[in-house]
């Protein structure tokens, strides 16, 4: 992953040398910054995603984003409006489906995945039809960190602090109606407009974060901190701070280890983001085991 | 029409049929079930299992399908009751997906003689490059998980339905759950060859979802999402033939997605089969059990 002239950096445990090592490149500086604006959006966005479990939804709308950016790349265009437009369109495909409650499900998942499949099959063709690429469709797929322009990390500041903007507007609303959508319609919220306002913000910061972690790896950064945050709390606000945190400390923690080591940046951001997931359930299976223990002590220590 | 004479054709018209066929059966129950998302994460995992073996030398199917049954069944494990939990999934997904990444690095970079593409064919499949072998073991394994499903169907469907009626009338609903997923992880497996992992979703979901909401009777849309799975697939790779910048995955995955987006034509009302089957359970006796005790 590393251009040539950089040799082999070597890993030095002084942590302070090693960023000075790795914020003398550009490139560099440039990743950091983009991945904790996508850490930020991500941390954010994905919870409420797992709350209102649309892990599919949010993994399909990441998918769609590669026939965005190889249209681009076949048309010559930038593919940053490729990844919006394309991102944008399918959020709102989605939401314009009729939502039920329960047996909608099914019938929306076949919908989803359908368009799914043949959203890369789209951008297959689009990436068969442009014959120039010589690294392939794994440069989309899998992520590149190599060539973010600090002109691509304005756009991904700009487009991710109008996220946080209208999140930090609808985002009490947005919880009421996604904990229980009967009681906040009583009360005058409008839970179906919400809800399609949402998908329309998940469409935009999965376009963003696809161009820095590859399409299909957004999903790591977007569902799994937030999955860990909700295992160890319930509170909104802990759990958000916490969600951000997380990924944050995957994504740069992520990148230190693919600037050292030859593979990929998405195996290390997973791989960080999935133990962090697996210790959470630990902690919370052995915290519930913990208090199991100390109530039936008490029990028969009152009898 | 040269290419239809040409032996890769016919192996690719041979496996494909009978790969539609055992995926238009799997993919029915897979809607019905609401279990989309299961196929969806296997379909990544074939791809991080084919990439596996690939780079530890083994033959790419090896990996292909230890992966995908293994994962099946590790899914119906980790989800409660045997369903399947959507973030648990999603995350065991992502991360197996990141594995994949890494074994087409150590791949491409250990045998860099060699890395024409094999990351694009199994994401993307490769089905006019099948040979005469592959074509066989493919087309037996896909007949064998085809003739599975029919013989558990109606066991399998009455689970479905109301799982708990179905455990009260003795029928194994928990191992029904995860001899399903095994079964999904073969199909997985199967079409990844046809039309490669990331698109096989839309073998599996399409066909099944035109199917649903084109008939309310269970048997009935079950054949139909098998018939259209391979009329699809025959479609797709005469198309492919005629047209040869088209790939044939996408040609195939682009008539089964016409033809479900045809259905939404046909019948845009509300009444979806699932949901209408699932609404009224006990209308029309084929939800029924075989014994019913106190009609």
């Amino acid at each position: 992953m590393r251009p040539a002239e950089a040799g082999a950096p070597v890993f030095s445990w002084n942590l302070v040398a090693d960023f000075q090592d790795m914020w003398s490149y550009l490139y560099m500086v440039n990743a950091f910054r983009a991945g904790l604006i996508v850490a930020l959006v991500c941390g954010v966005v994905g919870w409420f995603v797992v709350l209102r479990r649309q892990t599919f939804a949010a993994h399909t709308l990441s998918v769609v984003a590669f026939p965005g950016a190889s249209m681009a790349v076949l048309l010559g265009a930038s593919t940053t409006l490729g990844y919006l437009g394309f991102c944008v369109a399918a959020a709102l495909v989605i939401a314009a489906l009729p939502r039920r409650d329960r047996e909608g499900g099914a019938e929306e998942s076949a919908l989803t995945g359908t368009v799914q499949a043949f959203a890369l099959a789209c951008g297959y063709l689009f990436m068969s039809l442009y014959k120039g690429l010589l690294e392939g469709p794994t440069a989309i797929l899998f992520g590149d960190f190599l060539g973010i322009t600090t002109g691509q990390v304005a756009i991904l500041g700009a487009v991710g602090a109008g996220v946080l903007v209208i999140l930090a507007v609808i985002g009490r609303r947005l919880l009421f109606a996604s904990v229980d959508p009967d009681v906040a319609a009583g009360r005058g919220v409008r839970v179906p407009a919400l809800g399609r306002l949402f998908l329309v913000l998940l469409g935009v910061a999965t376009a963003e974060a696809s161009q820095i972690t590859g399409t299909l790896l957004v999903f790591a950064l977007m569902v799994i901190p937030a999955a860990t945050a909700q295992q160890l709390t319930a509170r909104p606000s802990l759990g958000l701070v916490l969600s951000v945190a997380l990924g944050f400390v995957s994504c740069w923690a992520g990148l230190t280890a693919a600037y050292y080591e030859p593979y990929p940046l998405g195996f290390f951001v997973t791989g960080i983001a999935f133990a962090g997931l697996v210790l959470a359930h630990v902690v919370r299976i052995s915290r519930d085991a913990i208090g199991r223990a100390r109530t039936l002590q008490a029990v028969r220590g009152a009898a | 029409m040269t290419v239809i004479g040409q032996p890769f054709f016919q192996h690719a018209f041979l496996a494909g049929s009978f790969i539609a066929f055992a995926c238009g059966l799997v993919g029915y129950f897979l809607v019905l079930r609401a279990q989309v998302f299961t196929g969806d994460a296997l379909s990544h995992v074939a791809f991080t299992g084919a990439m596996a073996a690939l780079a530890g030398g083994y033959d790419l199917r090896l990996g292909l399908f230890a992966a995908t049954v293994g994962v099946g069944l590790l899914i119906g494990g980790l989800g409660r009751r045997g369903g399947a939990d959507d973030v648990a999934i999603g995350s065991v997904f992502a991360w197996i997906l990141g594995l994949g990444a890494f074994f087409l690095t150590v791949y491409t970079t250990s045998r860099s003689g060699l890395q024409g593409g094999a990351g694009t064919s199994v994401l993307f499949g490769s089905i006019f490059g099948l040979n005469a072998d592959q074509t066989t073991t493919a087309v037996a394994v896909a007949a064998a998980a085809g003739l599975i499903v029919l013989l558990i169907a109606r066991p399998l469907l009455f689970a479905t339905i109301d799982g708990e009626v179905a455990a009260a009338r003795g029928v194994p609903v928990r191992a029904l759950g995860f001899g399903f997923l095994a079964l999904v992880g073969v199909c997985a497996g199967e079409a990844t060859q046809a039309v490669g992992s990331l698109l096989l979703l839309g073998l599996l979901a399409a066909p099944a979802g035109a199917a649903a909401r084109l008939t309310d009777r269970p048997y009935r849309a079950l054949a139909l999402s098998a018939t259209l799975a391979v009329a699809e697939m025959w479609g797709g790779l005469l198309l492919s033939a005629a047209v040869p910048q088209l790939p044939p995955s996408f040609a195939i995955i682009a008539a089964a997605s016409a033809v479900y987006a045809l259905t939404f034509l046909i019948r845009p009302a509300q009444a979806s089969g699932v949901g209408a089957v699932q609404a009224a359970p006990h209308q029309g006796n084929v939800w029924r059990a075989p014994r019913t005790p106190d009609a």
